[in-house]
């Protein structure tokens, strides 16, 4: 009896569709949220995370539409953020039918936000998401999906976050991502054993090998990734079965 | 007779009702305390901090008329916090009185294990009830929480280990709890509440 290491798909949103950012060509349609979050579910996904990556008042609007259509179909939870600023926005999340909202760009820029969002929602509602470079022998903490460097250390950040009452990191490793050459399982590691709440690894996922990598060496307590499951390049099914094999703690599903 | 969902101002409802309704459960939101003496089974979802859940029940007059109902026998399910409300008091607000149906304190779990306690995990059952009959004894349920109750303080039907053993489903005649989430459970949540709802008919 352990608690399992969960696999979770990550659906960027745009104007209602599920997109993928592809170098120097911009975004790629990848399908309907609705969809891919009933096929994800049906395929044992242990929870699923949704990004608004719309800049526009009315692309928020469709994103709060897109969660209310999409969390009908599901019975796992469900995690929303992208720009979100304010409790406001915040729990206007929330009261569409996710259970967490992730934060990031807006929690550098105000640590009280994640104060404020884990004392109204508790906790387990609040998400700290960090986008991660290397720099030197530290990391470093970057904002804005990864354009502006912050000065800002990514291991003392997690801590304050957690003080604060962040509930969980979302640790994204912005050299790793879209690479394809596995998870940054140092990064996960080193975060992982500052914190005292769970680490959701992100960023470079191809291989099931790279999962297995980042539970047993970046001590991981849930993985995600995108592309490879939007393209059906490995099934959750495939993944779950091979990590039971290597005696990882999954969910699966019957 | 409908069940009513207890909205104590927080919380996600809407997936509780969906999932109810799922099962074909008829619902309604309890806001006053009408709602409750009309029911023929309560949910009492919750998320978020203690103090926040006892007092939002307190400010809309809903804990003498769930105590009337308790006593009366009308069948409860707490869910999550709805669980750490049924007891005295909790470790997340100390001076604060919880529903007292069932004795004892809600505790933080130990500092040695990650919290929150997010995720899946499996449970050992205790003994036989009504909620877990016909889910299967490796079946996974969702967990978030950083406090419970202690599996030795409560008619623990079934418990989950986290640092510590603490109940993750309690039984005792009307009174029905699970520190889980089933609504988000999957297949064995949904099980879970078809079981409650089955009791209730």
């Amino acid at each position: 009896m352990t608690l399992a290491r969960r696999i979770i798909p990550c659906l960027d949103v745009d104007a209602g569709r599920v997109v993928k950012g592809v170098e120097f060509e911009g975004l790629r349609d990848m399908g309907d949220p609705a969809e891919l979050a009933a096929r994800y579910n049906r395929e044992g996904a242990d929870e699923l995370v949704f990004l608004d990556i719309s800049a526009t008042h009315q692309g928020r609007e469709t994103f709060l539409e897109t969660i209310r259509r999409v969390a009908q179909h599901l019975n796992i939870p469900l995690t929303a953020g992208g720009g979100i600023r304010s409790m406001e926005q915040g729990r206007a999340v929330l009261r569409a039918g996710a259970d967490k909202v992730t934060v990031n760009t807006a929690a550098i820029k105000r640590p009280d936000l994640i104060s404020e969002l884990a004392q109204q929602f508790g906790a387990q509602a609040v998400v700290l998401s960090i986008d991660v470079k290397r720099s030197g022998t530290s990391w470093e903490a970057y904002t804005r999906g990864g354009r502006d460097a912050t000065g800002i250390d990514a291991e003392k950040w997690a801590r304050e976050a957690v003080s604060r009452g962040a509930g969980e990191i979302l640790l994204t490793s912005i050299d790793r991502d879209g690479t394809c050459t596995g998870f940054d399982c140092e990064l996960t590691a080193t975060i992982a054993s500052a914190v005292s709440v769970p680490v959701i690894a992100s960023g470079g996922a191809s291989t099931f090998d790279d999962f297995f990598d980042v539970f047993e060496k970046g001590h991981a307590d849930a993985a995600l990734a995108a592309s490879i499951f939007h393209q059906e390049t490995h099934s959750i099914g495939a993944l779950k079965d091979f990590l039971h094999r290597r005696h990882v703690p999954v969910r699966l599903s019957k | 007779m409908k069940i009513s969902i207890i909205d104590y101002g927080a919380g996600n409802l809407p997936s509780v009702e969906r999932a109810l309704a799922k099962l074909g459960a008829e619902t309604q939101l309890a806001t006053e305390a009408a709602h409750i003496s009309s029911a023929k089974a309560i949910v009492l979802p919750g998320v978020g901090h203690f103090s926040a859940f006892v007092n939002g029940l307190r400010e809309r007059n809903l804990v003498e008329p769930l105590r009337k109902a308790f006593d009366e026998g009308v069948p409860i399910l707490g869910i999550c916090l709805g669980l750490q409300a049924m007891f005295e008091t909790s470790e997340e607000a100390p001076g604060e009185r919880g529903l007292g149906f069932l004795s004892g304190e809600v505790r933080a779990l130990p500092s040695n294990v990650k919290s929150p306690h997010i995720g899946w995990n499996q449970l050992r059952q205790l003994q036989s009830g009504v909620l877990l009959e016909g889910v299967p004894v490796d079946a996974f349920f969702y967990f978030a929480h950083s406090f419970a109750a202690p599996a030795e303080t409560a008619p623990t039907s079934a418990a989950c280990d986290h640092g510590m053993a603490f109940a993750a489903v309690v039984e005792r005649r009307n009174l029905f709890a699970v520190q889980f989430h089933p609504e988000k459970s999957g297949e064995a949540g949904a099980q879970v509440l078809r079981n409650f709802v089955e009791a209730v008919q």
